[in-house]
């Protein structure tokens, strides 16, 4: 119980800790090294959450079975793409895009970005949970700006009003859920403590919660990205740092969308109120075909994989709605299999982009010959994106599908067209990216190729082959989201 | 006294509301800013308001938060930005005036009928002010929309962001209200910061920041 709290107070502290350090100590070697090292130890506090006992649900933080799953993969995507940073940010250096000073502020918001992400994941209170997506936004956009060109500083205000419209209208939202806990729980902090708002959910006052819902629903939708609301994302992937859309896409995406879950959950647990599926179901929906449809007309190649993550969000957040053991099993897994597959991509993408010198799909071809181990790498991270089998995501596009087809097959249809869209973009993308004449430079890439080929294989074991402890878990969180 | 309570509490947040309308067609900029100012004055005494009489001495940071930073710093700030960049003259709304008032009248009978409606067991006075908070909200969002020019979305989200704390103060003992309303400061500060260092004018429709930059020698 005592190292269980441990755990947790670890992973929250070393990324703090390790932004004061990294923020102070100057020099690329060494601040390079420092990040890994605290990615690392983070992570290897969050996988102790898995074999020591949980402590008991505080007033402020919790851990349980389906917020491990994040902390694990939060944590996990951090190191890694602390790993392809280091390697990313020496060749920006070199090129002098970035300078040593912006170099320092990039380590310390890397560390409190991580830092806001995990502390959302292991808050118990929806009060501090909000907080702590801010602090995450608001790192997110300062780096999203660090070139200081024109074109990153406008993505970076763009991002910044939008989601600080969401988390507006999420925190009015939160103030909903509090006044809907006022009556039932009475005043004071136990009535924003979300282990007691779920245990008492049933008697709290249903049309409040509604109107809550959608307000939690639309802010946080917004930094999920989903259509209407995801004017930033584009933007905010393609004109920051390669790694900072590797954890945009990867990790920042998936904290949105587990407060999202949170609060369904809540509302699952009242039986008058409204269902929250229709909602998700439409807004996922709406996503997924207006990304597959926006995939066609990138001419850029981080803004294709930015448009591809709209609409891999769009099928979680559909997935979920749906709900059920066999859908949300499937969304969950669908969603571990995208954070790794989409930073996969961006690692391959940042250095393809470094190489090249241009991020202009158009200008880059032929990558299999100039650069056999980038261009095989994208092929197939774009193979395990776009759902074929025999990678991860084919089998959890397939199960989502199935359980559609089951259910509610007039909806499989808008889901199996908006994939065989999307699919189809993503192929005709790749076929000029990777094959074909060469073009541009074919100057050798140095690239650390580890993180990259570690989180396909990940994903390739996945679609062969999940073990069953993990089939379990997933099982008993599927359950747990109703 | 209680009714006083209530009449109070209602005046100064349907005060609220009515600046936020004055905020909708303000054509300067200097206009929109003293606006903002009052709004943020209201804001604290409403807020100062409820800390009394709802015996939560903690509430009353949040007005002197309201007061000090936002009635004043922020205002300041932004005046001598505005004149740094020269942009004192010019503000040109999207969308014109009349329509713009007729969509904030119907954003505060939505939010009205809305609120009203789902917190019929709430307590009278949480619930009006949480009705008048969500008017706020939107017409903040309304100002953000109908705006091109960066400081007038800025004041725009903060009168936005004022609704907000309007709202987590109605709410009866509401924990971290303290601690979300230093959170917004902080974001905002990096706001204006963020319009003062890199001199965003029109949603860069006109500034090139890359000559900036020229000009500093910073140009690879």
């Amino acid at each position: 119980m005592n190292a269980a709290s441990d755990a947790v107070a670890w992973i929250l502290l070393i990324p703090i800790c390790a932004a004061a350090v990294l923020a102070a100590l100057p020099g690329y070697r060494l601040t390079a090294g420092l990040n890994i090292l605290a990615s690392f130890s983070t992570f290897l506090a969050a996988l102790s959450l898995l074999v020591i006992a949980r402590p008991q649900p505080g007033q402020y933080l919790l851990v349980d079975d389906l917020n491990i799953v994040f902390i694990v993969l939060n944590t996990f995507v951090g190191l890694t793409t602390s790993v392809f940073s280091a390697s990313y940010i020496a060749h920006e250096l070199e090129t002098g895009r970035l300078t040593p000073r912006y170099l320092r502020f990039y380590h310390a918001m890397y560390q409190v970005m991580m830092f806001g992400m995990n502390l959302a994941f292991v808050s118990n209170n929806i009060g501090l949970m909000w907080v702590a997506i801010e602090i995450a936004t608001l790192t997110t956009v300062l780096m999203v700006g660090i070139y200081r060109t024109h074109a990153a500083l406008e993505a970076a205000w763009k991002y910044f009003i939008l989601g600080s419209v969401g988390i507006a209208l999420a925190l009015f939202g939160t103030i909903l859920v509090y006044m809907a806990a006022l009556p039932v729980i009475g005043e004071g902090q136990d009535a924003m403590v979300w282990t007691v708002l779920v245990s008492r959910a049933a008697t709290f006052d249903p049309a409040l919660l509604n109107v809550a819902f959608i307000f939690l629903l639309l802010g946080y939708g917004t930094k999920v990205g989903l259509a209407p609301l995801h004017a930033w994302l584009p933007d905010a992937h393609a004109e920051g740092p390669t790694p900072i859309s590797a954890v945009l896409s990867g990790l920042l995406l998936n904290v949105a969308l587990y407060a999202v879950l949170r609060f369904k959950i809540l509302l699952a647990a009242n039986p008058d109120a409204i269902s929250p599926g229709p909602l998700m179901v439409t807004m996922g929906l709406t996503s997924l075909l207006f990304a597959a449809f926006m995939l066609y007309r990138r001419r850029d190649i981080k803004r294709l994989f930015a448009y591809s993550s709209i609409e891999h969000m769009g099928i979680i957040v559909f997935a979920f709605g749906m709900g059920g053991p066999l859908a949300n099993f499937a969304g969950l897994l669908h969603m571990v299999m995208h954070s790794l597959t989409k930073s996969g991509i961006f690692y391959a993408v940042g250095h393809i982009a470094q190489v090249k010198g241009t991020q202009r799909i158009a200008n880059i071809r032929g990558l299999t010959e100039t650069h056999p181990a980038l261009g095989w790498g994208l092929v197939i991270g774009v193979v395990a994106i776009a759902g074929l089998p025999p990678l991860g995501i084919f089998m959890s596009e397939f199960l989502i599908v199935s359980s559609t087809f089951a259910r509610q097959p007039l909806l499989a249809i808008p889901l199996v067209f908006g994939l065989l869209l999307a699919f189809g973009a993503l192929v005709l993308r790749l076929t000029s990216l990777a094959f074909g004449e060469p073009r541009g430079s074919a100057a050798p890439a140095e690239a650390s190729y580890l993180p990259m080929f570690a989180h396909f294989a990940l994903v390739l074991t996945a679609g062969i082959y999940l073990p069953g402890p993990l089939v379990v878990w997933f099982q008993h969180v599927a359950n747990l989201l109703g | 006294m209680h009714n006083l309570a209530f009449d109070i509490a209602h005046l100064l947040a349907g005060g609220l509301v009515l600046i936020s309308f004055m905020m909708l067609y303000q054509d300067r900029l200097y206009a929109l800013l003293n606006i903002f100012a009052a709004h943020a004055v209201v804001l604290a005494l409403s807020v100062a308001w409820q800390a009394f009489i709802q015996n939560a001495p903690h509430l009353y940071v949040t007005a002197v938060i309201a007061l000090v930073f936002k009635a004043i710093i922020i205002p300041v700030a932004l005046h001598r930005i505005v004149k740094q960049l020269g942009i004192h003259r010019d503000i040109e709304t999207a969308v014109g005036i009349g329509p713009t008032m007729l969509a904030g009248m119907g954003l505060v009978a939505l939010s009205m009928v809305l609120m009203l409606r789902v917190t019929g067991a709430a307590d009278p006075l949480a619930r009006e002010d949480l009705a008048f908070a969500l008017s706020v909200v939107l017409l903040g969002l309304l100002v953000m929309v109908t705006r091109r020019n960066a400081v007038s979305q800025v004041v725009g989200f903060m009168s936005l962001e004022n609704g907000l704390v309007l709202a987590a103060t109605g709410a009866k003992g509401m924990p971290l209200v303290v601690e979300i309303s230093v959170a917004f400061s902080i974001l905002i500060a990096f706001i204006v910061i963020g319009v003062f260092l890199f001199r965003i004018r029109e949603r860069f429709d006109t500034v090139d920041v890359g000559a900036l930059d020229e000009f500093r020698g910073e140009r690879r």
